[in-house]
């Protein structure tokens, strides 16, 4: 056994206390949903960590008078500066439990320890931070004068960074002074209802956050819900369309943050070590759970040998394993149905004609794992360079220009980030200028930061979560624009 | 004996031209009496797809150019407004059947709105941009840009000339461009809204303007995948829930209805505009 | 009608054999200049990440022990100061011989490092532990070059490394002329390094190892280190090292990293495992608690391959290091965290 096969170093999950069962968290505390309870188990391991409480349309009924109550009645009263006092009560509690919640993520997430402690954690709690300073300032937010919160928001979280999704959807939400209903998602409710447990430590006022656990129809129930006000959702296009058909007419503002299939183009005066590793750390971070994942690489045609080397190169001592071991790079793929797409979609790939390559990891028996891939010479009209496969699968495309890279970065419905790879900051402001993406990274990849608003363009989404932008999905300003029309009240017809 | 007067031919505007409707439809504008107007033109769908494709074909250079540059663009457009005051005047009253006071009140707020969106071209990014301050060695940037191609329902009932203005100068300003549906009873002031338009700066594809049924043309409108946002200022008469849902689809940027012509806000600028957040790794070594 | 020449024709520089394998015989200032500005540049930000991430590696149990071990195994104990004495020498070489007396599973050091006049007394006080010429046991590594300056004429400098070569030192530490080299003068650079291999040559036709220090402190940005990097395997050096332990900013893991990856790519251009010349890689200066040292041996596995964990291809410059990594030792072999006092000074 050489040197590079480190010693097992597992972070303990005696940290955990976990309970046998959770409930919904209404109203401030833990009740029996009237759904079928279920469980969530771990990934990795395929063994079942709790059994989850699941929120039917009573419920969802429920918790939405909760969060109206605790609008109308406490939360609507409270000054901006004590609504930042709470949010940044949380903050403090979610660093003083910062290891247990990391433990909690990456044992029902699947992803590395080492993300969720030293990325996911660290990002919660510096967006409750962020946003809590946000509470009683929010005139000076440019956003119009004297804005007011919405009132009750609805929010459907996704399973990819779940207390980190969580933390972007509730911190802007309750700093601006609304009210939350929030569905963390099916497989991943775990660290959700831990943060239950910090709301109640924190004190925050009954109903103003509410968490229901449950599946689709729940997430679709809380949306559809008459008495709210605001609906955010972070998950797939598909769900993402779904909920704007839905919610047409209501008078509900929307904001949608949904997929993407990002172009990393690397130039070929690019500082060609970091690009690679700018490369691996766009796709293969998180798994390739990551919907502004840098899915295709777009490199210089004049490079594209070198570079594709390097990363097979690279790709070798990437760790694949327990998400518990601290040196795990790459964690378990989140469930058995997000597997087999990874699998469907990356078997279209090797049918369409492009060049499969895997890296060497050993699989354990159980649990959902797919090794780091590289499809190379994939062509602009192959499934794999226009389908989100949300796994850690990398397409390499080739372009011989700027304006050639730019045309086929921008040549897709989706919208959300990309990256820039070169030495030469004229090329990249000018790049950058013509990408129809979000965010994007220069020299950099996957970088987030409770300042910076993040979303996307064209089916990527809309609306920005993060910095002054992220207050304005939760606020609407008197006499700043016309108000809108009240919903009619024929409903719509399809 | 009286002159005879050389009526006006209504066309549609799209591409900077002024072509009749594909199909070769018209319909009678009327005077608020009943009276015979004029035969505008009655936009088709194809005529529609047209238009978007000129608005997709003018979008490169308008957002290309300078803030400065358009804002001095639309000053102009105003400056034009303002010399065929009488003639809008005239053809308010007509149309509309107010008194040429309040139509002459209608063309100064329409011009006033104008010039305010003019100086807005080159400051709503100072407004609504804004550096980040994150934590560790980049610099951040967030910057709106234009959404792109903006199909707009202008507002139908009374203020034609005003609607327009209010729904199309904070679209431009920012560089988008924009295909409009005028107001299906009184398009006139569409028309010789396109008239100003054409022997302004603005480049041809810019401003497209759609004469004829919002009811027909608003649908593929809304489901076109190449339109990026949906304004449906005046769409409160149509089925605009069922617009939302069609717009849906393709996740275009919608805003609801209101009720007569906006008033002027930067909200409606920024709501057209997409922000942009870029990173830049920075260091000596 | 004369044809007069305008430019003055570029210098050759001494046809060392890998820059010309690699540039062409057509070997000057120039097109030394022009390829190695043609290298890829360096990101700083992506490179000292990438250093941090390979920081959070955790290496515990059998990996931590083995680590300890090879760690001291690598070492090139050092002493370089003004004042230092036969007396200091004797000190130093007894601590490389012995680490810890009380611990004989302890493993030696891969060398001394001490000042050229200095390799006598090292020699004499290594006595049968000195490695002469053979595999196994201590080298003596002596600076030379005007250490740590560089700032003498050629002459002088070749002189140093003569002395030290006769005086029986198995390894050369280098120092290439940072001036010469801001100065855009890479010629000068080469040149030097060249002559001082020549000078490493002894009697018998071996060479005294060289290591080229490249002052990274100095040379300030990284794009600059990988050029010099470069420079001084296309001259012929056998390691390249960071710094000479005077200057601050001394090794970094970034700085480290950095020069593994040109190592690494020389390997690969020079044929991989078919074959590809192996160049060694030495931190020196600032290492000093065990902690950071395995950060090290993770870069070096993760960039290059664990082959390079070994004296010939990889060593750190310190002092102070080898005490820390003792008490760790202690600690992992008796369970109870340990103290200065258990630990002998050098």
């Amino acid at each position: 056994m050489g040197f590079l096969d480190y010693a097992p170093a597992p972070e303990s999950t005696s940290i955990l206390h976990l309970k046998k069962s959770y409930g919904l968290f209404i109203d401030g505390a833990f009740v029996q949903g009237h759904g079928t309870p279920f469980q969530t188990i771990s990934p990795a391991t395929e063994q079942t960590i709790a059994e989850i409480a699941n929120a039917n349309a009573k419920d969802v009924d429920t918790a939405v008078a909760a969060a109206r109550r605790a609008y109308d009645r406490t939360w609507s009263k409270l000054s901006g500066a004590d609504r930042g006092k709470y949010l940044f009560r949380i903050a403090r509690l979610v660093q003083e439990r910062a290891r247990e919640l990391a433990v909690a993520e990456s044992l029902d997430n699947g992803k590395p320890i080492k993300e969720s402690r030293d990325v996911d954690v660290p990002l919660v709690a510096a967006w409750f931070f962020y946003y809590a300073g946000w509470a009683d300032k929010l005139d000076y937010a440019g956003l119009g004068p004297s804005p007011r919160a919405l009132g009750v928001a609805a929010q459907v979280i996704p399973w990819n960074f779940p207390l980190l999704m969580l933390a972007w959807k509730i911190a802007p939400a309750l700093a601006a002074g609304n009210t939350v209903v929030i569905k963390p998602a099916e497989t991943t409710p775990l660290s959700a209802l831990l943060f239950a447990e910090i709301l109640q430590q924190a004190e925050l006022p009954d109903g103003v956050v509410n968490i229901l656990t449950g599946a689709g129809d729940t997430g679709e129930a809380l949306v559809n819900h008459p008495d709210v006000n605001k609906v955010a959702f972070t998950g797939s296009t598909a769900v993402g369309r779904a909920i704007a058909k839905s919610v047409a007419g209501t008078g509900k503002k929307v904001t949608l943050e949904l997929g993407g299939k990002a172009a990393n183009i690397v130039f070929d005066d690019a500082p060609i070590d970091q690009a690679v590793e700018g490369v691996v750390n766009g796709i293969f971070f998180n798994q390739g759970h990551v919907c502004c994942a840098g899915s295709r690489l777009l490199v210089q045609e004049n490079i594209h040998e070198e570079v594709v080397d390097r990363l097979k190169t690279r790709l070798s001592t990437l760790r694949l394993g327990d998400p518990l071991d601290k040196n795990t790079d790459i964690g378990a793929i989140n469930s058995r149905e997000q597997l087999d797409r990874i699998r469907q979609l990356s078997d279209i790939g090797e049918q369409e004609g492009a060049d499969r390559w895997t890296a060497d990891c050993a699989i354990p028996d159980k649990g959902f794992w797919f090794a780091p891939t590289i499809f190379d010479n994939v062509s602009t009209s192959s499934t794999i360079a226009r389908e989100e496969v949300f796994g850690p699968v990398l397409s390499v495309l080739t372009f011989r220009t700027p304006a050639e890279a730019i045309a086929k970065a921008n040549n897709t419905p989706y919208g959300l980030s990309a990256g820039i790879w070169s030495d030469k900051g004229s090329k990249i402001l000018a790049v950058a200028d013509q990408l129809r993406a979000g965010v994007i990274w220069a020299n950099t990849f996957n970088r987030f930061d409770p300042a910076s608003p993040f979303g996307g363009y064209k089916e990527s989404g809309y609306g920005r979560e993060g910095g002054r932008h992220g207050l304005a999905a939760y606020l609407e300003s008197a006499g700043w624009g016309q108000p809108a029309l009240a919903a009619p009240v024929r409903k719509a017809s399809k | 004996m009286t002159r005879l007067a050389v009526p006006k031919t209504y066309k549609l505007y799209i591409g900077g031209k002024f072509p009749r409707s594909e199909s070769g439809r018209t319909y009678e504008v009327l005077t608020k009496k009943g009276g015979f107007l004029a035969n505008a033109s009655q936009a088709s769908r194809k005529d529609a797809r047209d238009a978007v494709v000129a608005a997709r074909a003018a979008l490169a250079g308008w957002s290309g150019a300078t803030g400065y540059n358009r804002g001095q663009v639309l000053y102009r457009i105003a400056e034009l407004l303002e010399g065929r005051r009488d003639q809008f005047v005239d053809e308010l009253v007509s149309t509309e059947g107010v008194t040429k006071a309040a139509a002459t009140q209608q063309v100064d707020t329409a011009i006033d709105a104008w010039v305010w969106y003019a100086g807005w071209a080159d400051k709503y990014v100072q407004v609504a941009g804004n550096g980040n301050p994150v934590s560790g060695p980049y610099f951040n940037l967030s910057t709106p840009e234009p959404t792109g191609v903006v199909a707009i329902i202008a507002p139908q009932g009374g203020d034609s000339l005003l609607g327009l203005a209010a729904v199309i100068a904070p679209a431009i300003l920012t560089g988008n461009t924009v295909v409009v549906v005028a107001s299906e009873a009184a398009p006139l002031a569409a028309i010789s809204l396109s008239e100003v338009l054409a022997t302004s700066d603005v480049p041809g594809g810019v401003v497209n303007i759609l004469t004829g049924s919002p009811a027909e043309i608003a649908p593929w409108l809304a489901g076109h995948a190449d339109v990026n946002a949906l304004d449906l200022a005046g769409a409160e008469a149509l089925d605009w829930v069922d617009l939302q849902i069609i717009a849906a689809d393709t996740l275009k940027r919608v805003l609801p209805p209101v009720t007569g012509a906006p008033a002027p806000s930067l909200e409606r600028i920024v709501a057209l505009t997409e922000t942009k957040t870029v990173w830049h790794t920075k260091s000596l070594i | 009608m004369n044809a007069t020449t305008l430019v003055t024709p570029p210098q050759a520089l001494a046809p060392a054999e890998r820059a010309v394998g690699l540039i062409g015989t057509d070997l000057t200032e120039k097109s030394l200049k022009l390829h190695l500005e043609g290298l890829p540049g360096v990101d700083a930000v992506g490179l000292e990440q990438r250093a941090a991430v390979l920081g959070t590696r955790s290496i515990k149990t059998t990996s931590k022990a083995w680590a300890l071990d090879t760690i001291i195994k690598l070492i090139d104990l050092t002493t370089l100061e003004g004042a230092d004495t036969p007396g200091k020498v004797r000190s130093l070489v007894a601590k490389a011989v012995n680490p810890d007396p009380s611990d004989p599973t302890t493993p030696r050091v891969a060398a001394v490092c001490v000042y050229g006049d200095m390799v006598p007394a090292a020699v004499e006080a290594l006595g049968s532990s000195w490695s002469n010429g053979k595999d196994d046991g201590i080298n003596v590594a002596a600076v030379a070059t005007a250490f740590p300056s560089g700032r003498a004429s050629l002459p002088v400098k070749l002189a140093d490394t003569a002395d030290a070569v006769a005086n029986g030192a198995d390894e050369i530490d280098m120092v290439i002329d940072r001036g010469a080299f801001l100065a855009g003068k890479y010629g000068t650079v080469f040149d030097q390094i060249v002559a001082v291999k020549e000078a490493c040559r002894r009697d018998d036709g071996t060479y005294a190892h060289l290591k080229v220090i490249l002052e990274t402190g100095e040379l300030n940005t990284y794009d600059n280190v990988r050029k010099a990097s470069w420079l001084a395997i296309l001259a012929g050096g056998d390691f390249i090292k960071t710094s000479t332990g005077k200057v601050a900013p001394a090794a970094t893991l970034p700085v480290t990293l950095l020069m593994l990856e040109v190592v690494r790519d020389w390997y690969k251009l020079t044929g991989g495992a078919s074959g590809g010349q192996r160049i060694g890689v030495k931190p020196a200066g600032g290492i000093r608690s065990s902690k950071d040292a395995i950060k090290y041996l993770v870069t070096v596995a993760e960039t290059v391959g664990e082959e390079w964990l070994d004296p010939h291809l990889f060593r750190f410059g310190a002092s102070s290091l080898l005490n820390d990594v003792l008490l760790q030792r202690q600690k992992l072999s008796t369970g109870r965290y340990s103290g200065p006092d258990y630990v002998t000074m050098d």
